[in-house]
Protein backbone atom coordinates (compact mmCIF):
# COMPACT_ATOMS: atom_id res chain seq x y z
CA UNK A 1 0.00 0.00 0.00
CA UNK A 2 1.54 3.50 -0.65
CA UNK A 3 2.84 4.71 2.46
CA UNK A 4 2.68 8.58 1.78
CA UNK A 5 0.58 10.65 0.44
CA UNK A 6 2.27 13.40 -1.66
CA UNK A 7 0.95 16.83 -0.17
CA UNK A 8 0.88 18.48 -4.09
CA UNK A 9 -2.92 16.49 -3.85
CA UNK A 10 -5.20 19.05 -5.63
CA UNK A 11 -7.67 20.86 -3.48
CA UNK A 12 -8.56 20.26 -0.16
CA UNK A 13 -6.82 16.88 1.02
CA UNK A 14 -7.68 14.92 3.64
CA UNK A 15 -3.80 13.79 4.91
CA UNK A 16 -4.97 12.07 7.12
CA UNK A 17 -4.16 9.00 9.94
CA UNK A 18 -6.64 5.81 8.96
CA UNK A 19 -6.91 2.78 10.95
CA UNK A 20 -9.83 -0.72 10.83
CA UNK A 21 -8.45 -3.97 13.29
CA UNK A 22 -10.87 -6.65 13.40
CA UNK A 23 -11.61 -8.15 17.13
CA UNK A 24 -13.17 -11.45 18.63
CA UNK A 25 -17.19 -10.35 17.18
CA UNK A 26 -16.58 -7.12 15.16
CA UNK A 27 -14.27 -4.62 13.40
CA UNK A 28 -13.40 -0.97 14.80
CA UNK A 29 -12.32 1.56 11.79
CA UNK A 30 -11.30 4.64 12.95
CA UNK A 31 -9.87 8.31 11.87
CA UNK A 32 -8.48 11.56 13.47
CA UNK A 33 -10.99 14.65 11.94
CA UNK A 34 -8.58 17.01 10.15
CA UNK A 35 -8.92 18.76 6.51
CA UNK A 36 -5.95 20.39 5.16
CA UNK A 37 -5.00 22.49 1.93
CA UNK A 38 -1.24 22.53 0.77
CA UNK A 39 -0.23 21.75 3.86
CA UNK A 40 -0.33 24.96 6.19
CA UNK A 41 -4.14 25.68 6.08
CA UNK A 42 -6.41 23.41 8.58
CA UNK A 43 -9.82 23.73 6.45
CA UNK A 44 -11.67 21.94 8.55
CA UNK A 45 -11.36 20.12 12.06
CA UNK A 46 -14.57 18.38 12.17
CA UNK A 47 -14.91 16.14 8.85
CA UNK A 48 -16.54 13.01 9.46
CA UNK A 49 -13.82 9.97 7.47
CA UNK A 50 -15.34 7.12 7.90
CA UNK A 51 -18.80 7.06 5.36
CA UNK A 52 -21.21 4.34 5.69
CA UNK A 53 -21.74 3.17 2.92
CA UNK A 54 -24.20 0.32 4.04
CA UNK A 55 -25.76 -0.54 7.29
CA UNK A 56 -22.81 -2.87 8.42
CA UNK A 57 -20.23 -1.31 5.91
CA UNK A 58 -18.02 1.30 6.61
CA UNK A 59 -15.29 2.92 4.49
CA UNK A 60 -12.41 5.31 5.72
CA UNK A 61 -10.98 7.34 3.39
CA UNK A 62 -7.45 9.79 2.50
CA UNK A 63 -6.42 11.68 -0.12
CA UNK A 64 -8.12 14.15 -2.11
CA UNK A 65 -11.04 15.23 -0.64
CA UNK A 66 -13.01 15.57 -4.10
CA UNK A 67 -12.44 12.37 -5.32
CA UNK A 68 -13.06 10.60 -1.62
CA UNK A 69 -16.62 12.28 -1.67
CA UNK A 70 -17.35 11.55 -5.30
CA UNK A 71 -16.24 7.48 -5.14
CA UNK A 72 -17.87 7.06 -1.99
CA UNK A 73 -21.10 8.34 -3.12
CA UNK A 74 -21.13 6.16 -6.17
CA UNK A 75 -19.64 3.25 -4.11
CA UNK A 76 -23.18 4.26 -1.87
CA UNK A 77 -25.24 4.19 -4.36
CA UNK A 78 -23.99 0.97 -6.34
CA UNK A 79 -24.16 -0.70 -3.06
CA UNK A 80 -27.67 -0.42 -2.16
CA UNK A 81 -28.94 -1.16 -5.67
CA UNK A 82 -26.90 -4.08 -5.19
CA UNK A 83 -28.71 -5.61 -2.18
CA UNK A 84 -31.47 -4.36 -3.24
CA UNK A 85 -31.00 -6.71 -6.34
CA UNK A 86 -29.64 -9.66 -3.89
CA UNK A 87 -32.46 -9.19 -1.52
CA UNK A 88 -29.56 -8.99 1.41
CA UNK A 89 -27.63 -7.17 2.72
CA UNK A 90 -23.70 -6.90 0.85
CA UNK A 91 -20.89 -8.96 1.36
CA UNK A 92 -17.51 -6.56 2.79
CA UNK A 93 -15.89 -8.23 0.15
CA UNK A 94 -18.17 -6.89 -2.34
CA UNK A 95 -18.41 -3.30 -0.98
CA UNK A 96 -14.57 -3.25 -1.32
CA UNK A 97 -14.77 -4.51 -4.71
CA UNK A 98 -17.00 -1.61 -5.89
CA UNK A 99 -14.39 0.44 -4.37
CA UNK A 100 -11.10 -1.24 -5.88
CA UNK A 101 -13.43 -0.89 -9.48
CA UNK A 102 -13.96 2.57 -9.50
CA UNK A 103 -10.46 3.39 -8.11
CA UNK A 104 -8.94 1.23 -10.90
CA UNK A 105 -10.92 2.36 -13.77
CA UNK A 106 -10.09 5.82 -12.97
CA UNK A 107 -6.82 5.40 -11.36
CA UNK A 108 -5.05 8.09 -13.71
CA UNK A 109 -7.58 10.91 -12.34
CA UNK A 110 -8.29 9.59 -8.90
CA UNK A 111 -5.90 10.61 -5.87
CA UNK A 112 -7.62 8.47 -2.87
CA UNK A 113 -7.18 5.61 -0.78
CA UNK A 114 -10.20 3.98 1.34
CA UNK A 115 -10.23 1.30 3.71
CA UNK A 116 -13.44 -1.07 3.62
CA UNK A 117 -14.49 -2.85 7.10
CA UNK A 118 -17.50 -4.46 8.08
CA UNK A 119 -19.72 -7.56 9.21
CA UNK A 120 -21.27 -9.89 7.10
CA UNK A 121 -23.22 -12.97 7.79
CA UNK A 122 -20.61 -15.19 5.45
CA UNK A 123 -17.48 -14.62 6.44
CA UNK A 124 -18.13 -12.12 9.84
CA UNK A 125 -16.01 -9.22 10.67
CA UNK A 126 -13.26 -8.37 7.56
CA UNK A 127 -10.98 -5.74 6.84
CA UNK A 128 -9.77 -4.65 3.28
CA UNK A 129 -7.69 -2.04 2.10
CA UNK A 130 -8.43 -0.31 -1.46
CA UNK A 131 -5.11 1.25 -2.33
CA UNK A 132 -4.61 4.45 -4.77
CA UNK A 133 -3.81 2.64 -7.82
CA UNK A 134 -6.79 0.11 -7.16
CA UNK A 135 -4.86 -2.89 -5.12
CA UNK A 136 -7.44 -4.57 -2.73
CA UNK A 137 -6.16 -6.40 -0.20
CA UNK A 138 -7.53 -8.03 2.82
CA UNK A 139 -6.02 -8.12 6.61
CA UNK A 140 -6.81 -8.47 9.92
CA UNK A 141 -5.70 -4.65 10.63
CA UNK A 142 -4.72 -2.47 8.61
CA UNK A 143 -3.66 1.52 8.43
CA UNK A 144 -3.43 4.30 6.18
CA UNK A 145 -2.61 7.92 5.31
CA UNK A 146 -0.04 10.13 5.40
CA UNK A 147 -0.13 9.76 9.64
CA UNK A 148 -0.23 5.87 9.45
CA UNK A 149 3.95 6.06 8.53
CA UNK A 150 4.80 6.92 12.59
CA UNK A 151 2.83 4.28 13.62
CA UNK A 152 3.67 1.00 11.94
CA UNK A 153 6.03 0.11 14.91
CA UNK A 154 3.01 0.56 17.39
CA UNK A 155 0.59 -1.47 15.54
CA UNK A 156 3.17 -4.10 14.31
CA UNK A 157 4.14 -4.41 18.19
CA UNK A 158 0.90 -3.71 20.05
CA UNK A 159 -1.67 -6.16 17.87
CA UNK A 160 -2.66 -9.58 19.04
CA UNK A 161 -5.58 -11.43 17.14
CA UNK A 162 -8.89 -12.28 18.90
CA UNK A 163 -8.70 -8.81 20.91
CA UNK A 164 -11.52 -8.77 23.08
CA UNK A 165 -13.57 -4.91 22.58
CA UNK A 166 -12.33 -2.90 25.12
CA UNK A 167 -8.85 -3.78 24.07
CA UNK A 168 -9.17 -3.01 20.62
CA UNK A 169 -10.43 0.28 21.35
CA UNK A 170 -8.05 1.11 23.43
CA UNK A 171 -5.62 0.00 20.51
CA UNK A 172 -7.09 2.20 17.96
CA UNK A 173 -7.00 5.42 20.57
CA UNK A 174 -3.51 4.69 21.24
CA UNK A 175 -2.30 4.25 17.40
CA UNK A 176 -4.50 7.25 15.88
CA UNK A 177 -3.64 9.59 18.85
CA UNK A 178 0.41 9.07 18.58
CA UNK A 179 0.20 9.34 14.52
CA UNK A 180 -1.88 12.80 15.41
CA UNK A 181 0.90 13.86 18.00
CA UNK A 182 3.49 13.44 15.25
CA UNK A 183 1.86 13.92 11.58
CA UNK A 184 0.88 17.71 11.14
CA UNK A 185 -1.76 17.13 8.87
CA UNK A 186 -3.80 14.69 11.07
CA UNK A 187 -5.32 16.04 13.93
CA UNK A 188 -8.78 16.94 15.71
CA UNK A 189 -10.91 14.07 17.12
CA UNK A 190 -10.73 10.89 17.26
CA UNK A 191 -13.92 9.21 15.42
CA UNK A 192 -14.54 5.53 15.65
CA UNK A 193 -16.97 3.12 14.55
CA UNK A 194 -17.00 -0.68 16.16
CA UNK A 195 -19.10 -2.60 13.66
CA UNK A 196 -20.80 -5.77 14.94
CA UNK A 197 -23.51 -8.20 14.16
CA UNK A 198 -25.42 -6.24 16.20
CA UNK A 199 -25.47 -2.70 14.47
CA UNK A 200 -22.84 0.15 14.22
CA UNK A 201 -21.72 2.26 17.02
CA UNK A 202 -20.24 5.67 16.83
CA UNK A 203 -17.80 6.97 19.70
CA UNK A 204 -16.17 10.13 19.51
CA UNK A 205 -13.09 11.09 21.43
CA UNK A 206 -12.46 14.53 21.75
CA UNK A 207 -8.58 15.89 21.90
CA UNK A 208 -9.11 16.30 25.52
CA UNK A 209 -9.62 12.93 26.51
CA UNK A 210 -6.93 11.31 24.20
CA UNK A 211 -4.73 9.44 26.09
CA UNK A 212 -1.12 11.45 26.86
CA UNK A 213 2.16 10.09 25.82
CA UNK A 214 4.92 11.95 27.77
CA UNK A 215 3.34 14.94 26.17
CA UNK A 216 5.19 18.19 27.65
CA UNK B 1 15.04 12.03 13.20
CA UNK B 2 15.21 15.77 13.09
CA UNK B 3 16.19 16.15 9.81
CA UNK B 4 13.56 14.74 7.78
CA UNK B 5 13.22 16.75 4.91
CA UNK B 6 16.78 19.09 4.53
CA UNK B 7 16.29 19.61 0.71
CA UNK B 8 12.71 19.55 -0.15
CA UNK B 9 10.83 22.36 -1.08
CA UNK B 10 8.56 24.37 0.52
CA UNK B 11 4.99 23.97 0.51
CA UNK B 12 2.64 27.24 1.77
CA UNK B 13 3.97 29.09 4.84
CA UNK B 14 5.99 32.03 4.74
CA UNK B 15 9.16 32.22 3.02
CA UNK B 16 12.13 34.83 4.08
CA UNK B 17 14.47 34.20 1.03
CA UNK B 18 13.95 37.32 -0.69
CA UNK B 19 14.12 39.80 2.24
CA UNK B 20 17.77 40.63 1.73
CA UNK B 21 17.58 41.06 -2.24
CA UNK B 22 14.88 43.18 -1.48
CA UNK B 23 16.80 45.41 1.06
CA UNK B 24 19.82 45.74 -1.02
CA UNK B 25 17.98 46.61 -4.17
CA UNK B 26 15.74 49.14 -2.04
CA UNK B 27 18.26 50.81 -1.22
CA UNK B 28 19.74 50.71 -4.63
CA UNK B 29 16.51 52.00 -6.02
CA UNK B 30 16.23 55.13 -4.13
CA UNK B 31 19.43 55.93 -4.75
CA UNK B 32 18.75 56.35 -8.47
CA UNK B 33 15.44 58.23 -7.84
CA UNK B 34 13.19 55.84 -8.21
CA UNK B 35 10.86 54.08 -5.57
CA UNK B 36 9.48 50.16 -5.58
CA UNK B 37 6.81 48.72 -7.09
CA UNK B 38 3.44 48.27 -4.89
CA UNK B 39 1.95 45.39 -3.83
CA UNK B 40 -0.41 43.43 -5.99
CA UNK B 41 -4.17 43.14 -5.20
CA UNK B 42 -6.05 39.75 -5.68
CA UNK B 43 -8.89 37.91 -4.15
CA UNK B 44 -11.89 38.31 -2.20
CA UNK B 45 -13.02 37.57 1.18
CA UNK B 46 -16.47 35.97 2.02
CA UNK B 47 -18.07 33.87 4.65
CA UNK B 48 -21.46 32.43 6.41
CA UNK B 49 -22.36 31.62 9.61
CA UNK B 50 -25.30 29.55 11.15
CA UNK B 51 -27.30 31.56 13.71
CA UNK B 52 -30.66 30.91 15.51
CA UNK B 53 -33.33 31.16 13.15
CA UNK B 54 -31.27 31.27 9.68
CA UNK B 55 -28.37 32.05 8.16
CA UNK B 56 -26.07 35.15 7.73
CA UNK B 57 -23.69 35.49 4.47
CA UNK B 58 -20.91 37.90 4.03
CA UNK B 59 -18.97 39.12 1.52
CA UNK B 60 -16.72 42.31 0.33
CA UNK B 61 -17.31 44.21 -2.98
CA UNK B 62 -14.16 44.40 -4.86
CA UNK B 63 -13.23 42.83 -8.26
CA UNK B 64 -9.58 43.09 -9.45
CA UNK B 65 -7.93 42.64 -12.80
CA UNK B 66 -4.56 42.14 -12.14
CA UNK B 67 -3.51 45.53 -10.64
CA UNK B 68 -6.53 47.36 -10.91
CA UNK B 69 -10.05 47.54 -9.60
CA UNK B 70 -11.55 46.84 -11.95
CA UNK B 71 -15.08 47.07 -10.00
CA UNK B 72 -15.21 48.82 -6.90
CA UNK B 73 -18.89 47.92 -6.07
CA UNK B 74 -19.17 44.63 -7.31
CA UNK B 75 -22.02 41.98 -5.79
CA UNK B 76 -20.77 38.60 -4.94
CA UNK B 77 -23.86 37.22 -3.18
CA UNK B 78 -25.71 35.26 -6.04
CA UNK B 79 -29.09 34.16 -6.23
CA UNK B 80 -29.81 30.33 -6.56
CA UNK B 81 -33.70 30.28 -5.03
CA UNK B 82 -35.49 32.06 -2.99
CA UNK B 83 -34.25 30.52 0.09
CA UNK B 84 -31.03 29.90 -1.18
CA UNK B 85 -28.32 32.38 -1.98
CA UNK B 86 -24.95 31.67 -2.99
CA UNK B 87 -21.46 33.95 -2.32
CA UNK B 88 -18.38 32.96 -4.87
CA UNK B 89 -14.70 33.82 -4.39
CA UNK B 90 -12.57 32.81 -7.32
CA UNK B 91 -12.73 33.63 -10.84
CA UNK B 92 -15.60 35.99 -11.22
CA UNK B 93 -16.57 34.53 -14.49
CA UNK B 94 -17.09 31.08 -13.25
CA UNK B 95 -18.45 31.78 -10.02
CA UNK B 96 -21.22 33.90 -11.65
CA UNK B 97 -22.08 31.32 -14.75
CA UNK B 98 -22.02 28.15 -12.30
CA UNK B 99 -24.29 30.17 -9.53
CA UNK B 100 -26.79 30.96 -12.44
CA UNK B 101 -26.32 27.64 -14.14
CA UNK B 102 -27.07 25.29 -11.06
CA UNK B 103 -29.77 28.65 -10.04
CA UNK B 104 -32.09 28.03 -13.46
CA UNK B 105 -31.29 24.00 -12.89
CA UNK B 106 -32.39 24.40 -9.28
CA UNK B 107 -36.12 25.83 -10.69
CA UNK B 108 -36.77 23.28 -12.83
CA UNK B 109 -35.94 20.84 -10.12
CA UNK B 110 -38.45 22.46 -8.10
CA UNK B 111 -41.14 23.49 -10.76
CA UNK B 112 -40.96 19.19 -11.59
CA UNK B 113 -40.73 18.27 -7.57
CA UNK B 114 -43.62 21.36 -6.60
CA UNK B 115 -41.29 21.80 -3.38
CA UNK B 116 -39.03 24.99 -2.32
CA UNK B 117 -35.34 23.50 -3.38
CA UNK B 118 -33.23 22.21 -0.59
CA UNK B 119 -30.00 23.40 0.03
CA UNK B 120 -28.43 19.73 0.06
CA UNK B 121 -29.67 19.86 -3.56
CA UNK B 122 -27.75 22.51 -4.62
CA UNK B 123 -24.72 21.68 -3.09
CA UNK B 124 -25.28 18.08 -5.01
CA UNK B 125 -25.63 19.74 -8.29
CA UNK B 126 -22.86 22.32 -7.50
CA UNK B 127 -20.33 19.93 -6.05
CA UNK B 128 -21.23 17.20 -9.32
CA UNK B 129 -20.34 19.99 -11.86
CA UNK B 130 -17.08 21.48 -10.65
CA UNK B 131 -15.95 17.30 -10.18
CA UNK B 132 -16.92 16.65 -13.51
CA UNK B 133 -14.48 19.73 -14.42
CA UNK B 134 -11.54 18.68 -11.95
CA UNK B 135 -11.02 22.25 -10.61
CA UNK B 136 -10.19 23.73 -13.85
CA UNK B 137 -13.75 26.22 -12.88
CA UNK B 138 -12.11 28.53 -10.78
CA UNK B 139 -15.19 28.98 -8.57
CA UNK B 140 -14.76 28.30 -4.63
CA UNK B 141 -18.09 29.32 -3.21
CA UNK B 142 -20.27 29.56 0.03
CA UNK B 143 -23.59 27.63 -0.14
CA UNK B 144 -26.90 28.74 2.26
CA UNK B 145 -30.11 28.66 2.69
CA UNK B 146 -32.99 27.68 5.10
CA UNK B 147 -35.43 24.51 3.82
CA UNK B 148 -38.00 22.64 4.91
CA UNK B 149 -34.93 21.11 7.36
CA UNK B 150 -33.63 23.77 9.11
CA UNK B 151 -30.75 26.07 7.92
CA UNK B 152 -27.96 24.89 6.01
CA UNK B 153 -24.51 25.97 5.08
CA UNK B 154 -21.58 24.48 2.66
CA UNK B 155 -18.51 25.55 1.49
CA UNK B 156 -18.11 24.26 -1.67
CA UNK B 157 -13.94 24.16 -3.09
CA UNK B 158 -12.74 24.39 -7.03
CA UNK B 159 -12.11 20.44 -6.78
CA UNK B 160 -15.65 19.41 -5.76
CA UNK B 161 -15.30 18.54 -1.84
CA UNK B 162 -18.07 20.20 0.64
CA UNK B 163 -17.73 20.73 4.20
CA UNK B 164 -21.13 21.02 5.96
CA UNK B 165 -20.15 23.72 8.62
CA UNK B 166 -21.30 26.40 11.17
CA UNK B 167 -19.32 28.97 9.90
CA UNK B 168 -17.02 28.70 6.68
CA UNK B 169 -14.74 31.52 5.30
CA UNK B 170 -13.10 31.83 1.22
CA UNK B 171 -11.48 33.60 -0.49
CA UNK B 172 -7.89 34.80 -0.02
CA UNK B 173 -8.87 37.04 3.05
CA UNK B 174 -10.45 33.64 4.39
CA UNK B 175 -8.05 33.45 7.26
CA UNK B 176 -8.12 36.92 8.22
CA UNK B 177 -11.94 36.42 8.44
CA UNK B 178 -12.01 32.41 9.79
CA UNK B 179 -9.24 34.10 13.00
CA UNK B 180 -12.85 36.27 13.77
CA UNK B 181 -15.13 33.32 13.70
CA UNK B 182 -13.09 31.66 15.67
CA UNK B 183 -12.68 33.88 18.65
CA UNK B 184 -16.29 34.78 18.69
CA UNK B 185 -18.33 32.25 16.67
CA UNK B 186 -21.01 30.71 19.62
CA UNK B 187 -23.97 28.09 18.37
CA UNK B 188 -27.44 29.68 18.51
CA UNK B 189 -26.76 33.09 18.20
CA UNK B 190 -29.30 36.29 17.80
CA UNK B 191 -29.27 37.59 14.60
CA UNK B 192 -27.97 41.36 15.49
CA UNK B 193 -24.99 39.55 17.27
CA UNK B 194 -24.54 36.57 13.93
CA UNK B 195 -24.85 40.20 11.86
CA UNK B 196 -22.15 41.83 13.83
CA UNK B 197 -20.01 39.23 13.84
CA UNK B 198 -19.94 38.60 9.68
CA UNK B 199 -19.68 42.43 9.61
CA UNK B 200 -16.52 41.72 11.39
CA UNK B 201 -15.12 39.15 9.81
CA UNK B 202 -15.63 40.97 6.72
CA UNK B 203 -13.77 44.12 7.73
CA UNK B 204 -10.94 41.76 8.56
CA UNK B 205 -10.53 40.23 5.03
CA UNK B 206 -10.75 43.87 3.74
CA UNK B 207 -8.36 45.55 6.54
CA UNK B 208 -5.90 42.46 6.59
CA UNK B 209 -6.39 41.43 2.87
CA UNK B 210 -4.62 42.88 0.52
CA UNK B 211 -7.49 41.42 -2.16
CA UNK B 212 -10.12 42.28 -0.43
CA UNK B 213 -12.03 45.92 -0.48
CA UNK B 214 -15.17 48.75 -0.84
CA UNK B 215 -17.78 47.50 1.26
CA UNK B 216 -19.60 44.49 3.22
CA UNK B 217 -22.49 43.20 1.49
CA UNK B 218 -24.86 40.49 3.86
CA UNK B 219 -27.74 38.46 3.08
CA UNK B 220 -29.45 37.21 6.25
CA UNK B 221 -31.64 34.17 5.22
CA UNK B 222 -34.60 33.10 7.57
CA UNK B 223 -37.59 30.73 7.08
CA UNK B 224 -39.91 33.10 5.34
CA UNK B 225 -37.93 36.13 4.66
CA UNK B 226 -34.67 37.02 3.01
CA UNK B 227 -32.55 40.52 3.66
CA UNK B 228 -30.47 41.40 1.13
CA UNK B 229 -28.19 43.98 2.30
CA UNK B 230 -26.56 45.85 -0.01
CA UNK B 231 -24.42 48.01 1.09
CA UNK B 232 -24.46 46.79 4.69
CA UNK B 233 -21.43 49.02 5.48
CA UNK B 234 -19.12 51.39 3.73
CA UNK B 235 -16.19 50.75 5.09
CA UNK B 236 -14.07 52.40 2.52
CA UNK B 237 -15.68 55.88 1.85
CA UNK B 238 -14.02 58.04 -0.97
CA UNK B 239 -12.33 60.77 1.09
CA UNK B 240 -13.17 64.62 -0.22
CA UNK B 241 -10.53 66.06 -1.82
CA UNK B 242 -8.75 68.46 0.17
CA UNK B 243 -6.50 70.61 -2.61
CA UNK B 244 -8.09 72.13 -5.87
CA UNK B 245 -6.23 71.54 -9.08
CA UNK B 246 -8.41 74.00 -11.40
CA UNK B 247 -6.93 77.33 -12.16
CA UNK B 248 -9.11 80.57 -12.18
CA UNK B 249 -9.96 82.30 -15.59
CA UNK B 250 -7.22 84.56 -16.36
CA UNK B 251 -4.32 82.68 -15.02
CA UNK B 252 -2.68 82.65 -17.74
CA UNK B 253 -1.94 85.65 -19.54
CA UNK B 254 -2.71 86.29 -23.45
CA UNK B 255 0.22 88.43 -24.75
CA UNK B 256 -0.82 88.53 -28.41
CA UNK B 257 -4.27 87.45 -30.81
CA UNK B 258 -3.66 86.93 -34.66
CA UNK B 259 -7.15 86.16 -36.72
CA UNK B 260 -6.46 84.27 -39.90
CA UNK B 261 -9.81 83.85 -42.17
CA UNK B 262 -9.71 80.86 -44.22
CA UNK B 263 -11.50 80.99 -47.67
CA UNK B 264 -13.27 77.87 -48.40
CA UNK B 265 -14.94 76.73 -51.45
CA UNK B 266 -17.83 74.45 -51.03
CA UNK B 267 -17.76 71.28 -53.39
CA UNK B 268 -20.04 68.59 -52.17
CA UNK B 269 -22.96 68.79 -50.19
CA UNK B 270 -25.01 65.89 -49.02
CA UNK B 271 -28.19 65.92 -47.12
CA UNK B 272 -29.48 63.03 -45.25
CA UNK B 273 -32.88 62.80 -44.04
CA UNK B 274 -33.31 62.06 -39.91
CA UNK B 275 -36.77 59.64 -39.31
CA UNK B 276 -38.54 61.96 -37.12
CA UNK B 277 -41.77 59.82 -36.82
Amino acid sequence: MDRYFDQSIKGVSTGTTILAVKFNGGVIIGSDSRASMGGSYVSSKTINKLIQVHDRIFCCIAGSLADAQAVTKMAKFQLSFHSIQMESPPLVKAAASVMKELCYSNKDELQAGFITAGWDRKKGPQVYTVSLGGMLLSQPFTIGGSGSTYIYGYVDSKYKPDMSREECLQFATNAIALAMGRDNVSGGVVHLVVITEDGAEHVVIPGDKLPKFHDE
Amino acid sequence: MATLSVCQPQYGGFSFENCKRNALLEAEITKLGCSIPAARKTGTTICGVVFKDGIVLGADTRATEGMIVADKNCSKIHYISPNIYCCGAGTAADTEMTTQLISSNLELHSLSTGRLPRVATANRMLKQMLFRYQGYIGAALVLGGVDCMGPHLYSIYPHGSTDKLPYVTMGSGSLAAMAVFEDRYIPNMEEDEAKRLVRDAIAAGIFNDLGSGSNIDLCVIKKDKVDYLRPHDEANKKGVRAGNYKYKCGTTAVLTKAMTPLNLEVVDETVQTMDTS
